[in-house]
């Protein structure tokens, strides 16, 4: 006789014991754990409880600032350039140990060409200026004043997942492959507001935006995207702006690449061109394989990876499983996400974690009954513009890799990969990155 | 309130009330709250460093290659770009590599990929030297840009570098790029 919850094999979805989504909807999972876990179950019986120590005592006394558990502390991100030696530095956001849809604010991945400056906002300015009728300057405390928005959105960069142009797989965790995009909750003032105030000619198509930190970043920004929906950022998950993310003032291009994203932005010029600056005429003008290279790339494609399980992590033992994972498309909202785990042959959807938002995170879930064999995992995500994120050998064709593995996972081979990432599972349980 | 501060106050909010009523208020929500304070482009001239493709806002001055090799030893610009801009940690401004035939890894240089003369400029005057960005004159900048595009053999020998000659120089890789969305510009 079949029950409600009980697993069937109608409920296989796709190879390799993929499970249909909507036992995830009906709470038939339990039965799909329980269906391959029979023995594990009856085998060793519990212990009788007993009242732990630390639930005897008066706990520690709460603090100003929060603080999470010390259980916790090897929750942190991984530095490229930890005493500041006279080059770039990269943090990167440990996703394999993070769940939901939002990056705290202390594990947000970070980019800082030359340090965190330090800036007084009583003393910052914004000055806008160039082809407008009326240049104006804006202390932080006008600023503040502004009808404010408030919308979810990552950041990523241009280079993230740039180890994966490698022409070899590469034994590195999510952390380190895909650790340069992050997913906050930020407030502050639309552009657009401000920029109707210095009346901008109709001849003038960019502008330059620069930021207060000592490398004096600047980018050229179409107006397209200044007036669409340009935020100028003064929160970061409800509090001010991490110093590392741009305090007291970012720009916010929701969907772009992290580098255009200016932090500290003191100075925004309103020009008829764009100005061929260092990081869009060189390091974010993805080379192709013909030596032809893209310019003004700007859009963060559609794309998603598995984080769980993923690259480091152990199966146990056979039996019940969530995949899970992050999708995003600087394009639009994510509207569907597939995942194989026999490395491409069959696809299933996953159920999509909602109400989805535009160029924001979205995590999906599938149900998977491992069963002790040999398994390739991967996800594939689609946008509502019909952007499908691109299988490997459709990438690689376009695209290149590089002639020698990568061995350094940190570093820039090429910019903006968003093919898939395939994490290969052994007989043991143990998890390796390849390519399916 | 004295009658004095009952005056200011009524002129402020009349000056506050014709400022709105002549701006635009495009969204209905009437954020063109005009809380931005106007400020002169001679008073915005210390901080405006953008140079565009075409030359336009290059500073006045002059510098040739000769100086500029002597500037790249004394401003210590060897300590990340090696002896004579040729290597170093931070990469050669010096070299001749090719592009064509390595693929995605061919190593961009200034002279095999970078599009704009202007741009050699731009960079090293808003974040060159490392320890010290914005601390060299304009005449500094001209000649140590006038050292890097003749030493990669973009100028002949002894070309002055100024406003008028630094846009004009042509750039082996102009034309080798694509522009990936063109709709969104």
């Amino acid at each position: 006789m079949t029950k409600k919850n009980d697993i069937t094999a109608l409920d296989e979805v796709a190879g390799n014991g993929l499970l249909s989504r909507r036992l995830l909807l009906r709470g038939g999972v339990a039965m799909a754990g329980a269906a391959s876990t029979l023995v594990a179950t009856q085998g060793a019986s519990a212990e009788p409880l007993k009242e732990p120590e630390w639930s005897r005592y008066q706990g520690t006394t709460v603090e100003p600032m929060g603080r999470r558990s010390k259980n916790e502390k090897d929750t942190t991100r991984i530095l490229t350039n930890p005493k500041g030696e006279p080059r770039t530095q990269h943090a990167r956001t440990p996703h394999h140990l993070l769940n939901g849809q939002i990056t705290p604010n202390h594990l947000h991945f970070t980019i800082l060409h030359n340090g965190i400056p330090d800036i007084d906002p009583e003393q910052h300015k914004l000055v806008i200026h160039g082809m407008v009728k009326q240049p104006i300057v804006l202390s932080m405390d006008r600023l503040m004043r502004y009808p404010m928005v408030t919308r979810q959105t990552f950041i990523e960069c241009g280079g993230n997942s740039a180890a994966l142009f490698s022409n070899e797989p590469v034994q590195a965790n999510l952390q380190s492959l895909h650790g340069l995009v992050s997913n906050a909750e930020w407030t502050g003032v639309p552009l657009s507001a401000v920029l109707d105030e210095v009346g901008i000619d109709p001849k003038a198509k960019w502008m330059l935006v620069e930021g207060a930190d000592t490398a004096a970043i600047t980018r050229s920004v179409p107006l397209k995207k200044a007036l669409d929906d340009a935020i100028l950022v003064l929160f970061q998950n409800g509090e001010r702006l991490m110093a590392e993310q741009g305090y007291p003032v970012r720009l916010l291009l929701p969907g772009w690449e992290g580098n255009m994203n200016i932090k500290y932005v003191r100075r925004i010029k309103i020009v008829d061109q764009p100005a061929l600056t260092y990081y869009e005429a060189r390091n974010y003008s993805p080379l192709l394989p013909d030596a032809k290279a893209y310019r003004f790339f700007f859009v963060n494609e559609v794309k998603s990876f598995i984080t769980h399980p993923s690259f480091g992590m152990k199966l146990n033992e056979p039996g019940y499983y969530e995949i899970s994972g992050i999708a995003y498309s600087g394009a639009g909202r994510i509207e569907r996400v597939q995942v194989t785990a026999d490395g491409g042959k069959t696809w299933a959807d996953a159920a999509v974690q909602g109400p989805t938002m535009h160029k924001a995170f979205t995590r999906f879930h599938i149900p998977w009954r491992w069963d002790g064999k040999p398994a390739v995992l991967s996800s594939r995500a689609v946008d509502d513009g019909g952007n499908i994120q691109p299988l490997r050998d459709d990438f690689v064709r376009e695209r290149g890799v590089t002639q020698k593995p990568v061995t350094n996972p940190f570093g820039f081979p090429n910019q903006h990969y968003n093919s898939l990432t395939s994490w290969g599972i052994n007989a043991k349980g143990e998890i390796s990155h390849v390519y399916a | 309130m004295s009658m004095l501060e009952k005056i200011s106050f009524a002129a402020c909010v009349a000056v506050a009330l014709s400022t709105s009523a002549m701006a635009d208020d495009k969204n209905g929500l009437g954020t063109n709250v005009g809380l931005g304070q106007p400020i002169t482009e001679s008073d915005i001239k210390p901080w405006d460093i953008t140079i565009l493709p075409d030359g336009t806002n290059l500073p006045p001055g002059s510098g040739t290659a000769v100086v500029g090799a002597k500037l790249f030893l004394e401003k210590g610009c060897n300590a990340c770009h090696g002896e004579g801009g040729t290597g170093g940690s931070n990469g050669a401004v010096i070299t001749d590599i090719p592009l064509a035939g390595r693929g995605i890894e061919a190593t961009k240089t200034i002279k095999n990929f970078w599009g704009s003369s202007t741009t050699v400029f731009d960079f090293i005057r808003r974040a060159m030297p490392w320890p010290a960005p914005r601390t060299l004159t304009d005449d500094e900048v001209y000649a140590l840009t006038a050292f890097i595009l003749e030493g990669n053999k973009l100028i002949p020998p002894g070309t002055v570098m100024d406003a008028k000659s630094l846009p004009q120089v042509k750039m082996p890789n102009k034309d080798g790029f694509i522009i990936k969305f063109p709709d969104r510009i």
